[in-house]
């Protein structure tokens, strides 16, 4: 049971979600890597293991003609800046040396804690990455770049140093042209890689607002979001669904996917094990011995109890709601007092006209 | 010529990448505002005569900008005969719309001139409406200005020299009072009508200066989307570019614009903006005998939507091209492609100038062995050459300064007026300048020798080259104009006995004057309202006047050139001719 338990072999989840690009036409990007909080807040991960880094304020900017919003469907359905982000790296923070500093844990002492990455070796970490790329780098702020073998080096590190930054299983998602080369330099374990295109292959956006005057998703997000509204803590879509989203019918471009890194088989990893933190508690009715001394009087009673199921956690504590920008079309009822007034008003009427002892002829 | 062909024209394509493409939706409604703006507008002009000061003001205030007023004198020269005018005193006025939450940093300028008559009442009209409009709005990363000057260029002339805080041309104004930081575009709006059946673009600007390529894309982008007829040079597009009325519709479009951008004058109100790095265009509403007419509400929205995308701006236009030509809106040429045209013309020159030092060099030693010819040829002094050189610039000089120096004795002696002297001045002047060589020849000593000649053209060659070629890199149509015409004469001009009269006229051909006279008559071939020899040669005394008042007025610099550089360069040459 015990292995069941810790079948994935992680205990904690961390996220870490990265916009590299700024100025206001590159809006999606932005809108992009808030999808992605946003789906993986939903799901669970608190802002304590998300570290959140965007490199432009598209929100406060002063040509948004909805101040603090950053819309994400057009007809500004869906306003994922909401009102509890908490955004890690803003502005000219967001850095190639910070990331990678991020990453491998060699901040400075005086560094806060909301701006760490703290996760053990147990923590599966989700990365996600938008912004401008190219064939073997991905360009931040408009003045400098990652390169793919630069990103390798730095997972290398995690894998290896076991003191600072560590994971248990990784999951890389990104979302620029040519997003494939990224991953084409990985070479520690565990690792699995997504890709909106492939090598020599433009990602493309997704739909402009005509009200706002720029596009405001890159398509592979968009579905990737559309998936992921779908999953909920109870879930299990695994990792080939994932692999699914976004089909070149959609996309115009070839997402791919890298997991001969990973041990595990991409059918056995449940989505909510990268997007959520679904925390494993099994109610169980029997007594566990911590003690190797007890009486046998204490061994009778537990066993006389019904031995039930084990129960899991998820089906039985309410999931929280899916938070639907549209509120749901209700018919309208007239209000309640409303009825009552009219009634009484009604009676009233009718006995003033025909008097009391007309009573007696409804009853 | 051959670079209208098809081949060498590059399509236009939008190169600031924060221009992105159009995608925002216009909401612009108030074209019947723009109107009842205009009947005011009018109205109030006709009472006061010239520039409803209080009137702006109280409207532009009560739409929520910050107003403010600069008043400003020139004295011209001489009295300005084409528009009336010799003590120019006026007021600009402009309101300033604050961006809601931006610093107040850079700005764009939106400016409609206030001219006289019923003239573009249209264009203040729907700059009102739109400031309003814009008033309301939210997101907007820049001040912008609305400008109505009076005066024109003049009024143009003076905000900007104000609100740079420079002093190019002596006006006075008063102290600006308002400023929107740096302003990064500017638009000049001229409309004259209710409905209009087509938007003309101007870009060429002061000395031939032109706006970045991708102001003009942008404003040919908005035209597709609001679907407005749009023209340039006055021609409607063609899409046929292989056939060969293609072909010549392009090319005379792109004649009309090397010859506006030789002439160095500005073409509408943006030209100023140019020398300040701000890049501008003036946008012209036409109303023709077309069927279909855009009201203003489309008008409007066609700004609108240009504004909003200045908007996005973040520095200033510096991605696509400063020098181009432009055959048709949609098609352009690149400094790369002409200036090759240029360089072989010029190669000629060096090549002819390279064979005389060859040929000076020849002669002298020889003549170093043989027989002295007499000390005359053995030494061409510095003086032989200098003497004519020196001569020549002094006319030069004399045709630059006394035209408007001596217009009050011109006046005492002659019934003319003050125009009139000047212009009759400067030809009077140029033609003088024609004798020089049969008088300095008793002069000089040297004088008549081969060497003489041949060391004197090789300066000049050298000397044109030089000019030419610093003229073509500043304003490429004028240095073409001028190449084109002045290169093959020159190069090939020799004082025989037998053929003086031949190079002589040849030579006039050429000049300066003449030049001026050709292109006067091939622009109104072109604009296809051709003139006759006589209204040809009226044109010409106006532009003679009108170049003139350029140059003290906004610092123009065709009529310094011609006058201090090409002309004496030109008489070196009429020199050569009468050499012996």
């Amino acid at each position: 049971q015990a292995n069941q338990f810790f079948g994935s072999g992680h205990t904690n989840n961390w996220a870490v979600l990265v916009c590299t690009s700024r100025f206001w036409f590159n809006y999606r990007h932005v809108a992009n890597t808030l999808s992605v909080y946003r789906s993986v807040k939903r799901l669970g991960i608190p802002d304590s293991h998300i570290v959140l880094m965007l490199a432009d304020d598209m929100a406060c900017n002063h040509r948004n003609p909805k101040p603090a919003t950053v819309f994400s469907h057009k007809n500004m359905e869906l306003n994922v800046y909401g009102d509890d982000v908490e955004v890690d790296y803003r502005g000219y923070e967001v850095t190639v040396e910070n990331f990678l500093r991020v990453l491998t844990g060699r901040l400075p002492p005086s560094t806060p804690r909301s701006k760490r990455l703290l996760s053990d070796d147990r923590s599966n970490i989700l990365i996600y990455m938008t912004g401008h790329g190219g064939n073997g780098f991905l360009k931040f702020q408009d003045s400098e770049e990652i390169s793919n073998v630069e990103l390798a080096d730095a997972f290398e590190q995690m894998w290896q140093k076991r003191r600072q930054v560590q994971y248990s299983e990784l999951l890389f998602i990104i979302d620029t042209c040519q997003g494939a080369s990224m991953y084409e330099r990985f070479y520690s374990p565990n690792v699995m890689a997504l890709a909106s295109s492939q090598v020599g292959e433009d990602s493309l956006s997704h739909q402009p607002d005509l009200a706002i005057g720029v596009h405001l998703m890159d398509r592979y997000t968009f579905y990737l979001l559309e998936f992921l509204e779908d999953i909920h803590p109870a879930s299990q879509a695994n990792m080939n669904d994932l692999f699914k989203v976004c089909p070149k019918s959609l996309c115009v471009s070839t997402p791919g996917h890298r997991t001969d890194l990973f041990q595990r088989d991409p059918r056995n990893v449940l989505i909510t094990d990268f997007f959520g933190s679904v925390r494993k508690v099994e109610i169980t009715t029997e007594t566990v011995k911590l003690i190797p001394n007890i009486t046998e009087k204490d061994e009778k009673l537990t066993e006389e109890l019904m031995l039930t199921e084990p129960q899991k956690y998820v089906e039985q504590i309410p999931v929280a709601e899916i938070i639907h920008q549209k509120p749901k079309q209700k018919d309208w009822h007239p209000p309640d007092g409303f009825i009552l007034g009219l009634w009484t008003l009604i009676i009233l009427v009718f006995f003033k006209t025909y008097g009391i002892k007309h009573l007696k002829h409804i009853f | 010529m051959g670079l209208a062909f098809e081949p060498f024209m590059l399509r236009t394509y939008m190169s600031e990448n924060a221009m992105g493409s159009t995608m925002v939706e216009e909401k612009f409604v108030f074209g019947e505002r723009a109107i009842s703006y205009t009947r005011e507008f009018a109205g109030q002009k006709k009472k006061t005569g010239g520039m409803p000061v209080d009137w702006l003001v109280k409207t532009m205030k009560s739409r929520g900008l910050e107003v403010y007023t600069q008043s400003f004198s020139q004295t011209l020269p001489f009295p300005d005969e084409v528009k009336e005018r010799y003590m120019v005193r006026g007021t600009n006025v402009y309101g300033i719309l604050r961006a809601p939450r931006g610093p107040r940093t850079e700005s764009i300028v939106l400016s409609a001139p206030c001219s006289e008559g019923n003239n573009n009442n249209q264009a203040v009209g729907l700059l009102l409406a739109l400031a309003s409009y814009f008033r309301s709005q939210i997101y907007w990363a820049k001040d912008i200005i609305f400008l109505v000057n009076e005066h024109d260029l003049i009024g143009t002339e003076a905000w900007l020299e104000a609100y740079h805080d420079v002093n190019m041309t002596g006006l006075r104004s008063s102290p600006m009072q308002g400023r929107a930081g740096a302003i990064q575009a500017a638009l000049s709006l001229e409309l004259s009508s209710d409905v209009i059946t087509s938007m003309d673009v101007a870009i060429e600007g002061l000395n031939g200066q032109l706006p970045n390529l991708d102001l003009v894309n942008l404003f040919y982008a908005f035209c597709q989307k609001t679907g407005v007829l749009c023209t340039i040079q006055g021609k409607l597009q063609r899409n046929d570019w292989n056939t060969l009325p293609g072909y010549t519709h392009s090319l005379s479009t792109m004649l009309l614009m090397v010859l506006k951008q030789g002439s160095g004058r500005p073409q509408g109100d943006h030209g100023l903006f140019l020398r300040y790095h701000i890049e501008a265009v003036t946008m012209r509403g036409i109303n023709s005998f077309r069927q279909y007419k855009f009201d203003m509400t489309t008008v409007g929205k066609l700004i609108e939507g240009m504004f909003r995308k200045l908007n996005n701006l973040l520095e200033r236009f510096h991605q696509s091209y400063f020098f181009y030509l432009m055959p048709s809106l949609t098609r352009f040429v690149s400094i790369g492609y002409y200036m090759p045209a240029f360089g072989f013309l010029a190669l000629i020159l060096v090549l002819r100038a390279l064979d005389l030092w060859v040929q000076l060099s020849d002669s002298a030693r020889p003549l170093e062995d043989g027989a002295s010819e007499g000390e005359q040829d053995s030494s061409p002094s510095l003086l032989t050459l200098a003497t004519p050189v020196i001569i020549c610039h002094l006319t030069g000089l004399a045709l630059y300064y006394l035209p408007v120096l001596s217009q009050e004795m011109a006046i005492q002696h002659f019934p003319v007026s003050e125009t009139e002297a000047v212009v009759l001045t400067a030809i009077a002047i140029y033609v003088a300048g024609l004798a020089l060589p049969h008088n300095t020849h008793r002069v000089l000593s040297g004088a008549g020798t081969e060497r003489g000649w041949r060391s004197l053209k090789l300066f000049s060659l050298l000397y044109l080259a030089v000019l030419l070629g610093c003229t073509t890199l500043i304003n490429f149509s004028l240095g073409f104009i001028l190449a084109v015409t002045m290169i093959p004469v020159t190069a090939f001009i020799q004082p025989h006995r037998s053929s003086k009269v031949l190079h002589g006229v040849a030579l006039i051909l050429v000049s300066p004057a003449t030049t001026l006279l050709l292109s006067i008559y091939l622009y109104h071939e072109l604009i296809e309202y051709p003139v006759t020899l006589l209204e040809c040669w009226q044109h010409f005394l106006t532009a003679v006047s009108q170049g003139i008042l350029d140059h003290h007025l906004y610092g123009s610099l065709l009529y310094p050139l011609i006058a201090l550089f090409i002309y004496p360069c030109w008489l070196q040459f009429w020199n050569i001719v009468f050499w012996k």
